[in-house]
């Protein structure tokens, strides 16, 4: 049943079918990992279709049925499954609608402070020198700004928006990916098969595309994925503060600071949202551990060995518990 | 050691540098200061006398000028909601945001170093893959939302504890606890990994053969060559709470440090004293920063600073 549903994405990666069998294959070994894309894959199904799922609009108030606890208390019934908020709003549908700002926000932060982080990097350890001691001492400055701070100051001043929110994050975060990738680069270009490029006449930008960038490919994704994690808690975070998505709009972060004010008396209200969030970056984290395995050559036959090591400490206690039996 | 430390000064002082350019750029160039800061009803006369007062009607370049003057003065003007110098808030202040700090990053200090060492000792065991799995599951959480979960639990259901503000020591153990539980997971995971690293090294080996004790070979031997990596991970700990988790905390539990003081000067639109607290920090995180690199210095010798 999950293979049906997990098959789509690494085949549109891959573009290969034996491979992606292969990796989900190699997935499915890995059973925390695979629950962890699966879920992911059911969040994000879950933003895309969210006006077809929801069953109520998440800003509709209601002011008769206020603060009823989920269906399975007393007081509850299914009507609303996870109960209702304050303003008599369904808690299912704000939680389904609440996805598509954290998605939206972390895809975006991680897609535009990736590429430029990417592109810094590159340059960085291609040219090398003066322009690669400049680049990295600015990184070095910017690394160690008051982050979340002065994002806050920032956002205060300029207005908050999801625009300005994920402009603002992606500004900065992208000094992890530049360090990452000009690190790769600078022992790359030492490499015969770079040398031998430059020697036959490959202008820079083959060499970089064509010869360097695929050495990234590997780090940089694993790289991205744990980023999206800390943009996902970022936002959370900054719209908890209420500097973040703005009302009617909804994000879990502001559903959580809504609710703050009814921890006394209704719990389901901090529950549920934080809960989604907890699930997103738990999934992630996990996909993404295996992903860094995946990837690494060197990670993966450690895998391979210690695979192979169980399975024969199992055939031999097989034959060992048949003439005890 | 003298020149590298004189080398960190000038790349502290470029950060602080760089900072001041970033909020100059956004207040004045992006934003506007005399609308943020003084109530809608406010005249346009009213509007222009203030702008006047702060110096927005000079040129670009002398208002920056000014500014930095006043920076190194340490004068940041009066904090509109206090009426008094806004760095004297941030001195007054400071102290209690401190305190967390210390409670919340020494209880994960304290607690991680002894669960990774244990988790380390039967990789893939049932308190490994425990330890590992709480772990990941920690560090999956917002803390805003573990402090909520918190109040629910101890201060609500359980009545144990207070739900927020500060005074007893009882006030400090929810606020520490949740403050500490992002670094308690990930130092616990780093302290695992490289103690499992550690232990299949040959020096190692030579240890047992020569007949130490398991918690000598633990505690001197390994404990040692994982001190460095713990330190980096515990720096940067440091900084990325001092940098913002100290402003979710505070504000969940009402504790009246730094942070709460940034999250009230922002809804007043106090830009004065936001100025002075982001300064602060950042001053202070430079000073972690020259501080942690001459501890690596003098924990590991090979280390070359230059």
């Amino acid at each position: 049943m999950s293979s049906a549903s997990t098959s789509s994405l690494p085949l549109a990666l891959s573009g290969g079918t034996r491979l992606a069998g292969g990796f989900l294959r190699e997935l499915w070994h890995d059973k925390p990992a695979a629950i962890g894309l699966l879920v992911i894959l059911l969040i994000i199904a879950m933003a895309i279709f969210a006006p077809l799922i929801a069953p109520y609009d998440p800003a509709a108030q209601s002011l008769i049925a206020r603060l009823k606890p989920p269906a399975w208390l007393a007081g509850g019934s299914w009507a609303h499954p996870l109960g209702t908020d304050h303003l008599g709003r369904d808690v299912l549908s704000r939680v389904i609608w609440g996805s598509r700002a954290t998605l939206l926000i972390g895809f975006s932060v991680v897609l535009l402070a990736g590429t430029f982080g990417v592109i810094v990097g590159l340059w960085a350890g291609y040219a090398g020198g003066r322009v690669d001691s400049l680049v990295m001492r600015l990184v070095d400055i910017q690394v160690s700004f008051p982050g979340i701070l002065l994002i806050l100051l920032i956002v205060s001043v300029i207005g908050p928006s999801i625009t300005t929110m994920i402009v603002v994050l992606a500004v900065t975060n992208w000094m992890v990916y530049a360090r990452q990738v000009r690190g790769i680069v600078m022992s790359v270009r030492q490499t015969a098969y770079v040398e031998a490029a430059e020697v036959i006449g490959c202008r820079p930008g083959r060499v970089i595309f064509r010869h360097i960038l695929p050495n990234l490919f590997s780090p940089i994704l694993t790289v991205a994925i744990l980023e999206f994690t800390n943009i996902v808690l970022a936002e959370a975070a900054i719209s908890f503060l209420g500097l973040g998505v703005q009302p009617p709009a909804t994000s879990w972060g502001l559903d959580v600071a809504a609710a703050r004010d009814y921890i006394f008396i209704a719990w389901w209200l901090i529950t549920f949202p934080g809960l989604s969030i907890v699930a997103t970056v738990l999934s992630v984290n996990l996909f993404a551990n295996w992903v860094r395995i995946t990837a690494d050559p060197q990670e993966r036959e450690k895998r391979f060995a210690r695979a192979q090591a169980a399975k024969r400490r199992r055939a031999r206690g097989d034959q060992a518990t048949v003439p005890a039996e | 050691m003298g020149s590298f430390i004189l080398r960190r000064l000038w790349q502290g002082l470029l950060v602080v540098l760089g900072v001041t350019l970033t909020v100059f750029v956004v207040t004045r160039v992006f934003g506007d200061p005399v609308s943020l800061m003084l109530p809608l009803t406010a005249t346009a006369e009213q509007r222009a006398a203030f702008a006047h007062e702060i110096g927005l009607d000079r040129p670009l370049l002398v208002q920056f000028l000014g500014f930095m003057r006043d920076l190194v003065a340490l004068d940041f003007g009066n904090s509109l909601w206090q009426r008094r110098p806004a760095i004297e808030v941030v001195f007054e202040r400071l102290p209690n945001t401190l305190l967390l700090i210390v409670a919340g990053l020494g209880f994960a200090i304290l607690a991680s170093i002894p669960l990774g060492i244990i988790a380390a000792l039967r990789p893939g065991g049932i308190v490994d893959r425990l330890t590992v799995s709480l772990g990941l599951i920690g560090l999956s959480m917002p803390q805003f939302w573990v402090g909520l979960l918190f109040i629910v639990i101890f201060a609500v259901q359980l009545k144990l504890l207070p739900t927020s503000g500060m005074g007893t020591p009882a006030h400090l153990i929810l606020p520490a606890l949740t403050l500490g539980l992002t670094p308690l997971a990930r130092l616990t995971l780093l302290v695992r990994s490289s103690m499992i690293d550690e232990l299949n090294q040959q020096y190692i080996k030579a240890a047992r053969a020569k007949g130490l004790g398991l918690s000598r070979i633990l505690g001197v031997h390994a404990l040692r060559n994982v001190l460095i990596s713990f330190l980096t991970l515990t720096g940067w700990e440091l900084i990325s709470i001092l940098a913002g988790y100290t402003v979710v905390v505070e504000t969940v539990f009402a504790w009246p440090g730094l942070g709460l003081t940034a999250m009230q000067a922002i809804q007043r639109g106090d830009l004065f004293l936001m100025q002075a607290i982001v300064f602060s920090i950042a001053f202070l995180i430079v000073l972690i920063n020259i501080a942690l690199d001459i501890a690596f210095k003098m924990i590991d010798p090979r280390i070359n600073l230059n």
